[in-house]
């Protein structure tokens, strides 16, 4: 009997279906696959930030053992530039400059890791030997390493054809209504800070194998990938002139993306093309260092913003304006990055009534930067809850009354912001009472009156951010340049015996698809999650999808299951109403039971499948046979979770080293379908933050080498490093989505940074700091200390 | 990695004799300084020589008033050594706290002095104690032991056998790691004994140093506060992303005071 355990269904806290195969060493992912005559590939990368090419010489590497093949750009002319995602217009509505991306660097080298030649072996240490042997000349040339020296008199030109090294200069918002509001400020409050560069460094480093079927004609990519459909489109379309019918991408188990593996690489097309050049198998697997200076990077913003307030500290503007780091070359979603997901986001949970915002994107000498968990949004987040902080304590306001005092009130749904985005719902006086509640807000000063007894300085800081994810309403982001559309697809299959199988364009690589979306399932067909299988990452399997970024899957992949599921049920009961000789309008669905309104005829989902496969006693004439349907899904709006986080830190004045001590996380990401995941999928985020904000920085010299290339270097967050994090969540409904879900995959990474960052200031805030960078290491708080001290 | 040749002997001689026959060749014990060098294709030996079957360089016993602790001894086995913990506590304290359980279940005491990285812990508990290195050829005292960043009076083919610690009165061992790789920014070893008054500083300086300043001081008024106000000075220290040498210094002065604390 189909009878769900109500316990399966939204809201329950079932383990996760796919850890049995993590935990076990089961789980398949690319570099795990291996197929029949398979060769290596290794890349050869630029060590120079920027230079010219003079010449590659590969004779003696060609000689090597096992050396099948060697390309350098100069064989891969018939091979297109990767492409953009995204288009940004100018100011003046000109469109953003586009270099080409070449999949092997043509000519010149333009960062540390710029692939330059491709090494073809029968082992992978063979390919890397002959590397080895390619000798490159090279005329090393001045780099642009960071914004500002791309942006000197005279700096290199990272591109010949965009000389100024802007990629565009783009706008939002009123100028006029912010000068204005400006003019009239009993307050103006400016804030400058420079958002770090960081390295995402999912577990699982980047591979890709590349297969030909020389009988059909087909092509095959296994690639770590986040939306295995997005890189067919564009690697089959700009890059290799291969038809969809005759490309396969699959994207297996995915240890980890954090968006970092979105984006359409030049590794997958290598192989994918060298396959079929060689006729053999073609394997790529990157390892840790190869990743710090290949896989797309994140943040990099330098700000400076001033708000305007009123004597009573009412918000009256917002003027900003970022330099965002776009690095060598633009990665797919790039540009939009610091556009339509950062300065959109401005107006926050405050309503403030004008905000302009100029933005301009720039090329560096550096790996291109890219969607980073939060993407745009925790950059966002931290410059207005920092700035909102800043501007307590220089015009003498309390943090959380002024924050209180600016809230869009809960009445004001739907909320229009100056900077195009309409909030649909939200309550952010709740999840601020939450998280102070449980944070012990009102009992820190003696925590902090201890911690200075142990010779500590405690701080609490808090942060009431707001994020726009669930991308995206197709037509909107067309309107704003983006080259795709972004809804979902889902096809739920019930089988004859009343089990399902749902294919979904979502791809789950940690968010633990395989239960939540079977948790959909159980609740509304009503069939035990066991019996639900969910199939993804295969385009041969999957009829379309856009994939996994931007906590979009539930939100957006979700409602395409359940209006597949809407279908179902609509087929379903018109097969029960033949069965039950009823008509269709009498015929009622509830969780797995098709029955006749106000009678105790009924027939179970599997009845009902087996009548569809075995339609001996069916409505032939007017229904096809068989229970299987597909929806699309594109949704009307972004969706917009929201919270409150609080942390809580010990500096030790004497290494400059701070201690998390507490952290509180009340969110409102819509509905909850397992509050376990969501809890993890928090955690996760905030272990992200606090990285950002304590420990990670991406750091290059003058010179454009990369000087945090290893973990020797580049410091990821370990379990000491945290603190207990408290989760918790308020859900007001998302009204636009048929399962009121917001998404909870990013809000960690986006609330936590400026929370951490303003505990410090506050636990420093008898030395007359105003602001710490991140990270906030102990080197710097050390040097700020002993600068006050001295 | 590029290809070896390997040898696993079982005595000493034998493993002298490997590595006296091919000057290309390398000694190897846990390998956890090593094989990461390997890896990214940084060093090419002809030849690996594996240590771990000598018995000679095994296990932790009393020698009179000395700890000997043989080279291949593993960081776990010292963090966990009943005969250390009686004799020399700091010891026992910086062997529980280098890099994580999978580093101290394969790093040995001989390798991390042998190799003498400036950020690693053993070689401050070497010089801080004033111990003795025993070799395949001789003994040689600590003070003539590190000469430099990766640099030791050892000959290519001399083998590290033991580490002779003598039982000091107190001992204590305090250190600020790097956040990011967990290597020693800077750490200071006091003791005190019949090898006089002792502060050597690790992780601070190209290569582990004796703090003459700190020790004077110290042999006058064995206290936290008579280090805590000595100031070291920057020059010559290291400086990178994670700790310029301003702070290295400071962090000099903060961990000697620490050190001396713990050894009460
Ligand atoms: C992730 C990580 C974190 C670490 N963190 C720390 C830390 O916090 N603190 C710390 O001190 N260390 C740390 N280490 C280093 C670790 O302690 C090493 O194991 C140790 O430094 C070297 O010991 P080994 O036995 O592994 O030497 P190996 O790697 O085998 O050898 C190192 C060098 O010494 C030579 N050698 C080895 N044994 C002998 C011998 N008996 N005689 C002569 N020459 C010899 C080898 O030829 C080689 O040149 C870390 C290592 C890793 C991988």
């Amino acid at each position: 009997m189909n009878v769900v355990q109500p316990f399966e269904g939204i809201g329950a806290s079932v383990r996760r279906k796919e850890d049995r195969r993590f935990l076990s060493g089961r789980g398949q992912y690319t570099d795990d696959i291996n197929r029949p005559g398979q060769l290596y590939a290794h890349i050869l990368r630029s060590p120079h930030a920027h230079a010219r090419i003079t010449g590659i010489d590969t004779a003696a590497a060609r000689a090597m053992p096992g050396v099948e093949a060697i390309y350098t750009s100069a064989d891969m002319a018939s091979v297109g530039g990767i492409p953009c995602g995204w288009q940004i217009h100018n100011k003046d509505g000109t469109p953003m400059a586009e270099p080409k991306h070449p999949v092997l660097a043509e000519g010149k080298v333009r960062h540390v890791g710029d692939p330059v030649a491709v090494v073809v072996a029968t082992t992978r240490q063979q390919a890397r030997d002959a590397a080895e042997a390619i000798e490159v000349g090279y005329d090393v040339l001045t780099a642009a390493a960071n914004l500002a020296q791309a942006q000197a008199l005279g700096a290199p030109a990272v591109h010949d054809d965009v000389p100024s090294n802007l990629c565009y200069d783009w706008h939002i918002g009123e100028k006029a209504a912010v000068d204005a509001a400006f003019a009239q400020a009993a307050h103006r409050v400016v804030f400058e800070t420079t958002n770090n560069r960081l390295v995402p460094n999912a577990m699982e480093p980047r591979s890709a194998i590349g297969d030909f079927d020389a009988t059909t004609g087909e092509h095959t990519l296994w690639t770590t990938s986040q939306n295995p459909h997005v890189i067919r489109l564009l690697m089959g379309a700009f890059v290799l002139n291969l038809p969809e019918s005759k490309l396969r991408v699959v994207a297996p188990d995915v240890g980890g993306g954090f968006g970092s593996k979105i984006y359409h690489y030049a590794e997958e097309a290598i192989v994918t093309w060298a396959a079929h050049k060689l006729a053999r198998p073609v394997k790529w697997t990157s390892d840790r260092t190869e990743a710090f200076m290949s896989d797309a990077h994140g943040r990099d913003h330098v700000t400076r913003a001033e708000l305007a307030l009123d004597k009573d500290g009412k918000f009256l503007a917002l003027h900003v304006q970022t330099q965002a780091n776009m690095g060598a070359y633009l990665s797919t979603f790039a540009p939009c990055v610091p556009t339509y997901l950062y300065a959109t986001l401005l107006a926050g949970v405050y309503a403030t009534p004008a905000i302009y915002a100029e933005v301009k994107a720039v090329f560096t000498h550096t790996v291109p930067v890219d969607a980073y968990r939060g993407a745009g949004r925790p950059e966002a987040s931290y410059l207005l809850e920092r700035l909102v902080d800043v501007a307590a304590k220089q015009c003498g306001f309390d943090k959380v009354e002024l924050r209180r005092k600016n809230f869009i009130s809960t009445d004001a749904f739907p909320y229009q912001t100056p900077v195009a985005l309409q909030y649909d719902s939200g309550d952010y006086f709740s999840t601020l009472d939450q998280a102070l509640e449980t944070s012990g807000w009102a009992g820190f000063e003696a925590r902090r009156a201890e911690a200075k007894a142990r010779g500590r300085l405690r701080g609490i800081g808090i942060s009431t951010y707001l994020e726009a994810c669930g991308i995206a309403p197709s037509a909107v982001v067309g309107s704003l340049g983006a080259r795709a559309g972004l809804y979902e697809v889902g096809t739920i299959r019930v089988h004859p015996t009343g089990s399902v199988t749902v294919l979904t364009g979502a791809h789950s690589h940690g968010q633990g698809h395989e239960t939540t979306f079977a948790q959909l399932v159980a609740d509304k067909l009503g069939v035990p999650i066991a019996q639900v299988e969910i199939v993804h990452g295969d385009t041969a399997k999957v009829p379309f999808g856009m994939g996994t970024y931007g906590s979009r899957s539930l939100a957006v992949g979700g409602s395409a299951m359940d209006k597949a599921m809407d279908k179902i049920i609509a087929k379903g009961k018109r097969i029960a109403a033949h069965l039950m000789e009823a008509s269709v309008e009498d015929v009622e669905f509830e969780r797995g039971t098709f029955r006749v309104a106000g009678t105790d005829k009924t027939k179970a989902l599997a009845e009902i499948s087996l009548a569809a496969y075995v339609p001996h006693n069916y409505p032939i004439e007017e229904l096809e046979p068989g229970l299987e349907e597909t929806a699309f899904y594109d949704p009307k709006n972004f969706t917009y979770p929201g919270g409150c986080h609080i942390a809580e830190v010990e500096i030790e004045p004497e290494t400059g080293r701070v201690q998390m001590v507490n952290f509180t996380a009340v969110d409102d990401v819509g509905r909850v379908i397992n509050p376990m995941i969501v809890e993890g999928q928090v955690q996760g985020g905030v272990a992200q933050g606090i990285g950002q904000a304590l420990l990670e920085a991406c750091v290059y010299d003058e010179a454009g080498q990369l000087v945090s290339a290893s973990m020797m270097d580049y410091c990821l967050p370990r379990a000491e490093d945290l603190a207990p994090v408290s989760v918790a969540t308020h859900t007001t409904l998302c009204t636009h989505n048929p399962l009121g879900v917001k998404g909870c995959g990013e809000v960690g990474a986006i609330g936590s940074p400026p929370a951490v960052i303003n505990a410090v200031v506050d636990a420093l805030r008898d030395y007359g700091v105003e602001h710490v960078e991140m990270p906030a290491t102990p080197q710097k708080i050390w040097s700020i200390l002993h600068r006050q001290q001295s | 990695m590029y290809d070896f040749a390997y040898h696993k002997p079982s005595s000493l001689a034998e493993a002298t004799r490997l590595l006296a026959a091919d000057p290309d060749a390398k000694a190897i014990s846990g390998g956890h300084t090593l094989l990461p060098a390997l890896k990214h294709r940084l060093n090419r030996p002809t030849a690996l020589v594996d240590l771990s079957g000598i018995s000679e360089m095994q296990g932790i016993r009393r020698e009179g008033d000395a700890l000997v602790i043989g080279a291949l001894t593993k960081h776990e086995a010292v963090a966990r050594s009943s005969e250390v913990k009686s004799a020399i506590p700091a010891l026992v304290f910086l062997a529980q706290h280098i890099g994580d359980t999978q580093v101290r279940n394969r790093g040995t005491i001989g390798g991390s002095v042998a190799n003498n990285d400036p950020a690693a812990d053993y070689p401050a508990a070497v010089l801080g104690l004033g111990a003795t290195v025993r070799t395949s050829r001789r003994e040689i005292p600590a003070d003539e032991f590190f000469l430099g960043m990766f640099t030791t009076a050892l000959e290519p083919d001399e083998i590290l056998t033991a580490i002779s610690f003598p039982i000091p009165e107190k001992a204590g061992y305090a250190k600020m790691r790097n956040p990011a790789s967990r290597y020693v920014m800077a750490g200071a070893f006091v003791s005190k004994g019949k090898m006089g008054v002792r502060v050597a500083i690790n992780g601070a300086g190209p290569c582990v140093f004796r703090q003459t300043e700190m020790e004077a001081a110290l042999a006058a008024n064995w206290s936290p506060e008579a280090v805590a106000g000595i100031k070291q000075s920057a020059s010559g220290l290291n400086s990178d992303i994670h700790g310029s040498a301003e702070y290295r210094a400071h962090l000099v002065s903060v961990m000697a005071k620490r050190a001396v604390q713990s050894a009460g």
